[in-house]
């Protein structure tokens, strides 16, 4: 579902192996859009900023899928059980994607399991908020997947081939998730007054650690920082937020709806929506783990996973087991 | 004289820089190295490929006509896909 940009910018001092020829030979072909395979030449900081960045994206989408989860059995109906579920499936399928570019670099699954569930990996902040009403899974698609597709077309353009490619097959997917959930809110707007108190009232929950998804303000200037030399990050954090901004405001009204922040409004000359500030100092406490969620989440992951532990022993045992039938003096 | 079989291989071409491989066909040689040569040989000789894999066929499991149904029914479900909503006319970029 999301990657988040943790940090400002991303280190600036050239590494040694940034400046000999295989360094020299390695930008050109980044200055010139061609893809880094997992086998070639790169930089030990390029290694290291996509495995952070590609493994927090892949906990992220499995994080992401906790908070659905949870209303799979509430649905309202058919129809919505069904597109929740296809939805959690994507998600799922989009951590394996993920995980799977992750991987050519160098660093195990079971690796970033364990960051995950025992270490400190970090995920998108956004899961560490509640869905408390079934109007949640409205504006979760809407508005936290609408913020994720518009941080991930920049990516499918990534210079690392297996990440961008692993992009491209998740924007495909992840474009119904987005139109669920608006559908989701454009039903309860149109239906009673209840209805619509309660897509109010999650979108003034949701509105801004949306906003806060694309990360701190980082100005509009990319020039100078590494992840955009290296063709990782197109725009900055602070760009995408506005285009997701402008995107959004017109669909709320569309529905009568009314975005949480006194200060919005329209400027004509530059033909953004002008938005108030961002509460950092709640964004930065919920990603050191402090949000109303994060120990809920880890420890509903964490007992998942060695809930099924039995199970991956138990193919692994099977499996050798067949292979040992197969060639039985391996077996003697 | 005892018959040598020469194992079989799946060719794989990345056709661009930035492109996923794809099947191209197979061919056989005796090892691994052999094989990438063969196709070089056999399926670049066009410009088709910037970089080749090659496995070895036995190494690949393959899904079985029979399993279609179990594996592909119910084929399409229509609620995974952005055309299933409603998007009310007049609301952009969704």
């Amino acid at each position: 579902m999301y990657t988040q940009a943790l940090n400002k910018k991303s280190p600036k001092a050239a590494a040694k192996d940034e400046l000999g020829p295989e360094g020299i030979k390695f930008q050109k072909k980044i200055d010139a859009d061609l893809k880094i395979e997992p086998y070639d030449f790169m930089p030990a900081a390029y290694r290291k900023t996509l495995q952070r960045q590609i493994s927090q994206h892949a906990h992220s989408e499995i994080v992401g899928a906790l908070p659905e989860g949870n209303w799979v059995t509430r649905a309202p109906t058919l129809k919505r059980k069904a597109a929740l579920l296809a939805k959690i499936q994507d998600e799922s399928g989009h951590a394996l994607y993920l995980y799977s570019a992750a991987e050519t670099l160098g660093m195990s699954r079971e690796e970033h399991t364990d960051q995950l569930l025992y270490g400190t990996a970090k995920y998108s902040s956004i899961f560490n908020y509640p869905a408390l009403t079934w109007g949640d899974m409205g504006t979760i698609g809407w508005l936290v997947d609408g913020a994720a597709i518009m941080n991930q077309i920049p990516l499918c353009r990534c210079s690392y081939g297996p990440y961008a490619r692993a992009m491209v097959r998740v924007c495909k997917e992840e474009s119904f998730h987005q139109r669920q959930g608006y559908d989701i809110v454009n039903i309860l707007c149109n239906g009673s007054k209840a209805q619509f108190e309660m897509a109010q009232e999650s979108l003034n929950r949701f509105w801004w650690p949306a906003l806060m998804m694309f990360g701190p303000s980082d100005g509009e200037d990319l020039s100078g920082d590494k992840s955009n030399i290296w063709k990782i990050k197109r725009f900055s954090n602070d760009v995408l937020r506005q285009r997701f901004v402008n995107a959004t405001v017109p669909q709320a009204h569309f529905l009568g709806l009314e975005i949480p922040d006194a200060v919005l409004k329209f400027n004509e000359e530059t033909g953004n929506w002008d938005f108030g500030e961002m509460n950092w100092s709640e964004f930065f406490d919920v990603i050191k783990g402090n949000g109303k969620c994060n120990k809920e989440r880890m420890s509903v992951r964490v007992q998942a996973y060695e809930d099924g532990a039995w199970v991956r022993e138990a193919t692994n045992v099977w499996a050798k087991k067949q292979a040992d039938l197969e060639t039985p003096q391996a077996a003697e | 004289m005892k018959q040598i079989i020469t194992p079989i291989w799946e060719v794989f071409l990345r056709s661009k820089n930035g492109l996923d491989h794809k099947h191209a066909g197979s061919l056989h040689a005796s090892d691994a190295e052999q094989a990438l040569q063969n196709a070089r040989d056999v399926y670049t000789r066009r410009n088709e490929g910037i970089s080749i894999w090659v496995v070895e066929s036995k190494h690949i499991t393959a899904s079985q006509p029979d399993d279609e149904g179990s594996f592909f029914e119910p084929g399409e479900k229509i609620y995974r896909h952005p055309t299933f909503y409603h998007v009310p006319e007049g609301v952009k970029n969704l």
